[in-house]
């Protein structure tokens, strides 16, 4: 094996381990004949045996951070187990806003770079190389590292699919936090959680995204009603996010979610390549734009060249009819 | 002391100058890296910080905002960009040695920049490049200046030597506070950015750019550039593409395709 040992960065929010974790975790079982999780928060305990049962056989848990941001103390945390010769020879960490920290952190203590906006990683003469889609996806750039530090990845969500397999509950061992000096002080004062209803963009079967050419605000009430309609989450193009028309969690791309749905319906999106990376993994996609060289009709395998506002109304009468 | 200077607020801004994203991008065939030589632009996630600093010195009623950049050629033209909305002056790192830079190459080079600039309060940065997105550098900044950092801003305010912020999450937002000297990285929507006025325009030439080498800033080159990467591109395939699928025109009747495709896939 390229690599034997190899650290997952795992997250969670109220004991429920993020996806993007045990999707990482499915992948370094394929890769290392060791897999174990790094958790930066109290309750290692509540996630052990999750984690355990995607194949962690150990979390090293930092314990409470007192309300700090992740990336300074776990980053740090990673990086004395490193230094102290107990760390991994690679270590993935989500494409999301605490694993971007922890991996930019870490990387700068470790003076290791990293590979970016992975889709999958495999092993090439005895190394581990990631894989990055560019130009929306059209191409993709293979890369490895040249030196033999630590590896560092920072992976998308949704590149692998998630697994059981069966394991113990992982045993918690505690990973201490060292001094950070001048490098403490980002503390969270206060959540704020949105409330949403319906199914989200990160499991729904179907998705339902609008985009610029719904013409206004109000017109994305017919990218809402048709998503109820097929019990599907609605999504947005990030020109009509800026645009103040839906909220960000709503975007999906590059700088927004990734979606693999059985179904995504473009309307009125032009298919730039950011908004290509977040939704080209869909199962069908289906699109509907007036313009016939939208390069969204380049992975659609239904295209309907028409006006949003003419095939969308007809659409969700016929379905309600049903 | 940071920020005990009540009154007045120094921020500089990480800015990247990058080819017009309108332009198809391509690789160069021997580096394999993006190609970066036509004229380059002030890169819009950029103008967010430009933006959002400028209206943090003008509440505090003092100060100035500084642009750090580091780009090959000595090109200005994005820097210009930014000075127009209202940035005071700039320091640009341009060297030979530091092309092919990986992101951590290139968090050291900003941060042996930014600390050029004295009496920096806050440093700005957006939360990806439009055209690297590796989405790392502005915490690998603040890690090399042994400062804390607070990412994906969707509001900032100063109060006293403080900073908080409004950082977007999974779930919604987070209010995070950090003691300043801090490391701020902002997404778009923080702040809209203004058009440069023509007297902004005008007034852009005359401000001071101070291009700085690698030397200057005390780095080695064997640190920077190809010779500091330790990370090399292999190789770059063509992904598989997706089969054509079926495209039809809306004769009025487009709409019973997708009933008819839904139905097959037993959606509906
Ligand atoms: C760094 C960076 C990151 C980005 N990240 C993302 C991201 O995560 N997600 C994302 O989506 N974008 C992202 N973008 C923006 C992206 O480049 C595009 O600008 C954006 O996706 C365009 O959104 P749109 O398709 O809604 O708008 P437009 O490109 O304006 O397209 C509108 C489309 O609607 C069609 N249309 C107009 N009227 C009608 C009608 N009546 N009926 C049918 N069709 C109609 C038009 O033909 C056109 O194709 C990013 C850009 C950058 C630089
Ligand atoms: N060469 C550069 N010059 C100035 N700022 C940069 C440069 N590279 C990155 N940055 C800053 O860091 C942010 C994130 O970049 P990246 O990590 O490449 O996605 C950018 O949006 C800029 O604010």
């Amino acid at each position: 094996m390229a690599v034997s040992k190899i650290w997952v960065f795992a997250e969670a929010t109220n004991g429920k381990v993020a996806n993007i974790t045990l999707e990482m975790l499915a992948k370094a079982r394929e890769l290392a004949g060791t897999v174990e999780a790094v958790y930066g928060g109290a309750d290692a305990d509540a996630v052990a045996a999750e984690l355990g049962a995607h194949g962690a056989t150990t979390v090293h848990a930092t314990g409470d951070l007192g309300g700090a941001l992740a990336g300074v103390p776990v980053g740090a945390a990673i990086a004395a187990a490193v230094d102290a010769g107990n760390g991994p020879d690679a270590i993935f960490l989500g494409t999301t806003y605490d694993g971007r920290d922890v991996a930019g952190r870490l990387s700068v203590r470790l003076d290791a770079p990293v590979i970016t906006n992975v889709v999958d990683i495999a092993e090439r003469d005895g190394s581990l190389v990631g894989i990055e889609p560019v130009f929306g996806g059209t191409q993709n750039v293979i890369t490895k590292f040249t030196s033999d530090k630590t590896q560092i990845f920072l992976i998308r969500p949704k590149s692998f699919a998630a697994e059981e397999a069966g394991g113990a509950p992982a045993a918690v061992a505690a990973l201490a936090v060292p001094e950070v000096g001048s490098t403490a002080g980002a503390t969270i004062v206060n959540r704020h959680v949105e409330e949403k209803t319906g199914p989200s963009l990160d499991d729904a079967a179907v998705v339902v995204a609008g985009g610029r050419g719904m013409g206004d605000a109000e017109k994305y009430q017919l990218v809402e009603d048709l998503a109820k309609l097929l019990h599907a989450a609605p999504g947005a193009s990030r020109a009509i996010v800026d645009a103040g028309w839906v909220p960000y969690s709503y975007q999906v791309g590059q700088t927004g979610k990734v979606v693999k749905p059985t179904v995504y319906i473009a309307a009125g999106i032009s298919g730039a390549t950011q908004h290509l990376v977040g939704m080209k993994g869909s199962k069908h996609i289906i699109a509907i734009n007036k313009d016939p060289e939208a390069p969204i009709f380049s992975v659609a395998d239904l295209g309907i060249v028409g006006d949003v506002h003419k095939v969308m109304p007809k659409l969700i009468e016929a379905l309600q009819g049903r | 002391m940071p920020g005990a200077n009540f009154g007045t607020m120094n921020v500089v801004v990480c800015v990247k100058q990058i080819p017009d994203p309108a332009d198809p991008g391509a690789l160069d065939p021997t580096t394999k890296t993006l190609k970066r030589d036509g004229k380059l632009i002030l890169d819009e996630s950029d103008a967010y910080g430009v933006e959002m600093a400028l209206q943090l010195v003008d509440t505090a009623g003092g100060g100035e905002v500084t642009l750090v950049s580091m780009a090959p050629n000595s090109e200005v033209s994005g820097l210009r960009t930014a000075l127009a909305m209202g940035a005071a002056k700039a320091v640009l790192v341009s060297d030979d040695a530091l092309k092919g830079s990986d992101a951590l190459s290139t968090a050291k080079v900003l941060a042996a920049a930014i600390k050029r600039v004295e009496g920096a309060d806050l440093i700005l940065a957006a939360t990806e490049s439009s055209d690297g997105y590796t989405g790392t550098v502005p915490e690998q900044i603040a890690e090399v200046l042994g400062l804390p950092s607070i990412t994906f801003a969707k509001g900032i305010s100063i109060d006293g030597s403080t900073v908080k912020v409004d950082r977007q999450t999974e779930a919604g937002y987070d209010e995070v506070t950090a003691p300043l000297p801090a490391v701020v990285s902002v997404t778009a929507g923080v702040v809209e950015p203004r058009y440069p006025s023509f007297k902004g325009i005008m007034a852009a030439k005359s401000k001071p750019v101070d291009e700085v080498k690698i030397a200057d800033l005390g780095l080695d080159a064997s640190n920077v550039g190809w010779a500091g990467a330790r990370q090399e591109i292999v190789e770059v395939a063509t992904a598989e593409a997706r089969e054509a699928g079926e495209i039809v025109e809306d004769d009025g009747e487009g709409y019973t395709k997708i009933v008819a495709f839904l139905e097959n896939l037993k959606i509906i």
